[in-house]
């Protein structure tokens, strides 16, 4: 589906929330690879403005030594910038060789910007030809689950976006919610009742911690 | 990891690919086998597919005739 951007000039519709994350096939640093290449596992995309620029290679050097850390998830690292492979290539080699780190997940080389446009990752007003720091987190069954977009001056926390796939999984396992800074293994928010005799029932559960009956907590 | 370089030949992924498939398997046994991610295992079943060294059966993925040869070449 196509809208319209500031200027009237036709854009893809922006990805939402709860719905199947966007097909593509693109050219990476390992290969051809599908979105569906990824199914039955997590996945988080995430695009940085351009190769070779410090703030990027800060964040990537931070992605890839957490990559084990999400692989013990069950979730995949795709990043994204509007740049050739070689470009990756010889980027990821630096890398490695001024930081000691390897980069070890795939990068889509998006010359023609097609996964960037389907995923909103262009925004305007930061820049024209770069794509800003998004992160899509993308479900095992291929939906998209959250989105967060920083501007270009702002290095993302990896650790935020290990607690945020941490969350998620968790809600589905256990059908619940996360409250406020929420880490793994604090009390976790159970949905709040529907009815007043669920609400009457619900403050009188043992094993729960009530501030009030739609506020709610358990230990897993 | 790409699988077929360019001139037909198979990448170091491609034969450890290639030579898990020494039995039929499907692509997570063939995620054990290799101790590769399951997105690699699936693109490179796919370029192997294309080049015609593997075929898809109902169990999982073969070699063909052709990744036979491939396999038992020096």
């Amino acid at each position: 589906m196509m809208t319209t951007d500031g200027n009237g000039a036709a854009a893809p519709r922006l990805p939402r929330l709860g719905e199947p994350a966007p097909a593509f096939e693109a050219v990476t640093t390992q290969g051809t690879l599908r979105l569906e290449d990824f199914a039955g596992s997590w996945l988080v995309l995430f695009s940085h403005p351009a190769d070779f620029t410090p703030v990027c290679t800060t964040e990537f050097a931070a992605f890839a030594k957490a990559l084990p850390r999400f692989r013990e998830l069950e979730c995949e690292l795709l990043g994204l910038s509007i740049d050739s492979v070689y470009s990756h290539i010889a980027w990821m080699r630096n890398v490695e060789e001024k930081l000691g780190v390897k980069v070890q997940f795939p990068v889509i080389a998006d010359l023609d910007r097609q996964v960037a446009l389907a995923y909103g990752m262009i925004m305007p007003g930061e820049s024209r030809t770069e794509t800003v720091r998004c992160v899509f987190v993308i479900d095992d069954r291929q939906n998209l689950r959250a989105m967060i977009y920083y501007p270009l001056t702002t290095g993302r926390n990896v650790e935020e976006i290990l607690r945020l796939v941490k969350a998620l999984q968790v809600a589905d396992r256990s059908a619940v919610a996360t409250p406020a800074n929420w880490v793994e293994g604090e009390p976790v928010i159970v949905p709040p009742p529907l009815t007043q005799e669920a609400a009457a029932q619900r403050v009188a559960t043992p094993d729960l911690e009530c501030v009030d009956w739609y506020l709610c907590t358990r230990t897993l | 990891m790409a699988c077929v370089n360019p001139d037909g030949s198979l990448s170091p992924s491609g034969l450890v690919l290639l030579r898990a498939l020494d039995a039929p398997g499907a692509e997570r046994e063939l995620t054990e086998r290799t101790g590769r991610p399951l997105f690699q295992v699936r693109s490179g079943l796919r370029e192997l597919q294309s080049a015609g060294l593997v075929r898809a059966i109902p169990v999982g993925f073969e070699l063909t005739g052709v990744g036979r040869e491939w396999l038992s070449s020096p």
